[in-house]
């Protein structure tokens, strides 16, 4: 099933299809390592609920739901 | 031993423990500077080793060499440009894919390499061994190191590795395969760049790579060259046919080639035991930015630091304003009367003393800063806050400078260094002296107690507060909507894991940052306040209404004439002292009425302790009367006539000053703006104290008790308050229009001054002032004049 990473909840585990978009942001996200193929964990949301917090390639990246929105996601 | 000097410039990715190897290898032999035109730190250190002595550069933490970012700009345009003997790739061994992304480019910059591999033991813990010699086969024999900042372990053969790759002044012939569509577009363009290579120092593989991702950086100091425009209309061409063919952006197309060169990489080198472990790190992280407890935490935490800035810090302070006090004295007296003495006592030692006092408020504020980033902290304070302060335009990060601006903008503005972005940074910066700081308190208290009553005080206090806030909120999204436009900052970032902080950084980080207060801003603030004491103090020859020299001679004769006549005549003596008993009796009452006026200094006349103390005070004067019945009226009458005469002649000296200001630069300057500032219901000694009050604000206060003839004036002043309250010209509603104007009006000189070095132009600083003043006006007038329609105005 495909969704965005901002429908993830905590916890929730998948694999990056695409990452669409305005360019500089999306730049930055590839530049952090979230690149088609890899494995995104949803950590958690922030107390008032944005941004969120996940774990890419071993590290801890948080990023706005509406960053978040341009991740295309495949759940397994 | 003439050495030989090798340049060796520190590479990485923020949090890679660069910075620690670089404070742990340079000690502290370190320069700090910006580099032209942007506010990127510049940071040098030396260390000797051998025959060799290494000037390493520490470079700003970057992930990629893209055009998006000045940290970004700035490193690759030192390799480039400065050609450092050698680059020194710090990589965290415990996040090596991602490290690993830069290095890619960095390699692809064809610049002598060395890749240190740090915090292998976190790695270890985490499971994961890299195979060295494997990596450095990948990358066509890149030569590589291992070390622990942290302890200082393998620096010292890091540096000799990174001489050694000095040596190999040509390129290891690294090159990824981006694809047979990329790779012909590149050989398309090469031959074209080969022309420009004079004039363009950066490799020509390289060039053309930044040139198909559409690198804005780069085509910019292309359209400088002459001739350029053929070959940019060409790179553009190519380019477009090139994303059609792989259907995506180059850019992002040559992004994902990269990491998935380094996946691959990765996979050879790396043998991971157990992945995906809950790691010490993310335990404490789900307590600190829990959801229930992550926001109380948070406040507990900013409320410590506030404390420790500002009440710890207070203490420090009031030595060094105590011992600026006693050395101003010390010299006063070693020096005779005149405008020289003047400008060493009130300009100089008072401006320099003014500029130390915020010291160990900004070591103690770095010193927590400090500790926040260290830690790891700093990031989740950012991401706790970021909703919130995204909805007026800000980063989640600025909430920790604009809380500090409740004690003072210095800090404040200081403390916007953490924003990375500039936009970001300037907004906090320019919005955060609207934030109540701690020296306009005593001003809001003095008029408060002067014109309202105590039951509405707290409230009055904080609307004013409340103002600020509104304001800083409504200014915030102005300027993100104006000046500050465009995309908003990304909040893609790291949270770092948690780590345990090395003293040796935070101290250094400490006396960093206040060595370069206390340079820069201190210079300016010393020239500003001898520039105030100027316009204070002349024109020196001022003509009086009153001949006061006259006077006060006129009044010490009155009272020898008086001395004698009521007290010396009837006990037949021609001085006091020639009784000795009424010599004693003037000594005792003199005694008790001090002691009675110290303690009854700060209470209110109407107060139940003052009632109290004047009974005790009575009671003792009794008792000394029936102790000498004969004498005491005598010696009373003396104390009494001695006192009138100290009043009159501190009354005397007072108005003086009061009219020397007045007839003064400063005294011209208010009676100026007085046209403009009658509108907010101000007159001309507002005016003063208002232009005075640009030096610091709480000499908006001193220089109205002085206009108001009662010389020295601190917010526990009692006549101070009096001497407004019986004002005609003010009510209750002019006095609150001059707390809203207070609040609003220019940042004081030190915070002028900090806006300067924070911003490396003169621009912001004087933008400030103008917005900042003319804000002040407009609200104080809606104020004034709104609460005037609403009939408060009397």
């Amino acid at each position: 099933m495909s969704k965005v990473l901002s429908e993830f909840l905590p916890g929730e585990k998948g694999t990056v299809k695409k990452v669409t978009g305005n360019s500089m942001i999306k730049r930055r996200i590839i530049d952090m390592g979230v690149v088609a193929g890899a494995v995104i964990e949803v950590q958690k949301y922030a107390p008032l609920g944005d941004p969120m917090e996940v774990k890419v390639k071993g590290f801890n990246l948080s990023l706005r739901k509406k960053e978040a929105e341009m991740i295309e996601m495949e759940t397994a | 031993m003439t050495r030989k000097k090798i340049t060796a410039a520190l590479v990485g990715n923020p949090n890679s423990g660069k910075t620690t190897i670089f404070n742990n290898v340079t000690g502290g032999r370190q320069h700090v500077g910006n580099y032209p035109g942007v506010t990127v730190e510049k940071k040098e250190g030396y260390k000797n080793l051998g025959d060799k002595e290494f000037a390493i550069i520490d470079l700003p933490g970057t992930y990629s060499l893209t055009a998006y970012s000045q940290e970004e700009v700035v490193t690759r345009n030192f390799i480039v440009n400065d050609k450092p003997d050698v680059v020194i790739d710090i990589l965290d061994a415990s996040n090596l894919e991602r490290n690993l992304y830069l290095t890619i480019q960095l390699l692809e910059l064809e610049h002598p390499l060395l890749l240190s591999l740090n915090m292998v033991d976190v790695a270890e813990d985490l499971g994961v061994k890299i195979n060295d010699s494997k990596l450095s086969q990948c990358l066509n024999g890149t030569p590589i190191v291992r070390t622990i900042g942290v302890r200082n372990e393998g620096t010292d053969a890091m540096l000799l590795a990174a001489a050694e790759a000095s040596e190999n002044k040509q390129s290891n012939g690294f090159k990824l395969d981006y694809g047979s569509d990329v790779e012909e577009a590149i050989k398309k363009l090469e031959p074209l760049l080969i022309a420009l290579h004079n004039e363009i120092k950066f490799p020509v593989r390289w060039l053309a790579l930044k040139l198909l991702e559409n690198d804005a950086n780069i085509k910019e100091s292309l359209v400088k060259l002459s001739n350029s425009d053929s070959i940019i209309n060409e790179c553009d061409k190519i380019r477009i046919e090139l994303s059609h063919k792989i259907g995506e952006d180059v850019e992002l197309f040559v992004a994902g080639q990269r990491y998935q060169f380094v996946g691959k990489v990765y996979q050879q080198i790396a043998d991971v035991r157990e992945a995906h472990a809950i790691t010490t790190s993310d335990k404490i992280d789900k307590v600190l930015t829990n959801r229930l407890f992550g926001l109380p935490i948070f406040f507990g935490l900013m409320w410590a630091v506030f404390n420790l800035v500002f009440t710890i810090g207070d203490i420090p302070s009031g030595w060094i304003e105590d011992a600026f006090g006693k050395l101003g004295e010390l010299i006063g007296s070693a020096m005779s009367d005149g405008s020289l003495k003047s400008l060493i006592v009130d300009g100089i030692i008072g401006g320099v003393g003014g500029v130390l006092t915020f010291v160990p408020g900004i070591i103690l504020l770095f010193f927590a800063i400090s500790i926040l980033e260290d830690t790891g902290y700093m990031a989740r304070a950012a991401f706790i806050m970021d909703r919130l302060m995204r909805k007026f335009g800000l980063h989640g990060k600025s909430f920790i400078p604009l809380l500090l601006g409740f004690g003072c903008s210095v800090p404040a503005i200081m403390g916007s260094r953490m924003l990375e972005n500039p936009r970001d940074r300037m907004i906090t910066i320019l919005v955060s002296p609207l934030m109540s700081c701690s020296a306009k308190l005593p001003v809001y208290t003095v008029l408060i107690a002067a014109f309202f009553d105590p039951s509405v005080a707290g409230n009055v206090l904080f609307s004013i507060y409340i103002l600020g806030i509104v304001l800083l909120m409504i200014m915030a999204s102005i300027y993100r909507k104006t000046l500050f436009k465009g995309e908003s900052e990304p909040f893609v970032m790291e949270l770092p894991p948690y780590r345990v902080p090395t003293l040796k950084s935070i101290i250094l980080h400490m006396w960093e940052r206040s060595s370069l207060y206390l340079k820069k801003a201190g210079t300016i603030i010393l020239a500003a306040s001898i520039l105030m004491w100027f316009l204070t103090n002349y024109p020196s020859e001022v003509e009086y209404s009153k001949d006061y020299d006259a006077l006060t001679v006129q009044a010490e004769e009155t009272y020898t004439q008086q001395v004698g006549e009521d007290v010396l005549a009837p006990l037949n003596i021609e001085d006091i002292e020639q009784n000795e008993q009424l010599t004693a009796l003037v000594g005792e009452i003199q005694d008790v009425n001090a002691e009675f006026d110290e303690a009854a200094a700060e209470l209110e006349e109407d107060s139940a302790e003052y009632a109290e103390l004047e009974t005790a005070k009575t009671e003792k004067l009794q008792q000394i009367e029936t102790d000498n019945p004969e004498l005491y009226a005598s010696a009373a009458k003396y104390v009494e006539l001695t006192a009138s005469l100290e009043e009159e002649k501190t009354h005397l000296e007072n108005e003086q000053t009061g009219e020397k200001l007045e007839k003064s630069y400063s005294g011209q300057l208010g009676k100026f703006v007085e046209p403009v500032i009658q509108p907010l219901g101000f007159d001309w000694r507002v005016g003063v104290s208002l232009v005075a009050g640009v030096t610091a604000k709480e000499v908006v206060l001193s220089t109205m008790g002085t206009i108001y003839s009662l010389g020295e004036t601190d917010e526990n002043s009692k006549s101070l308050k009096h001497a407004l309250a019986q004002d005609p010209n003010l009510n209750p509603l002019v006095a609150y229009s001059l707390m809203v104007f207070v609040l609003i009006y220019s940042p004081c000189l030190a915070a002028l001054a900090v806006m300067k070095r924070e911003t490396n132009s003169w621009k912001w600083p004087a933008f400030s002032l103008v917005y900042g003043t003319v804000l002040a006006w407009v609200v104080t007038f809606i104020v004034y004049q709104g609460g005037k329609l609403l009939g408060f105005g009397s």
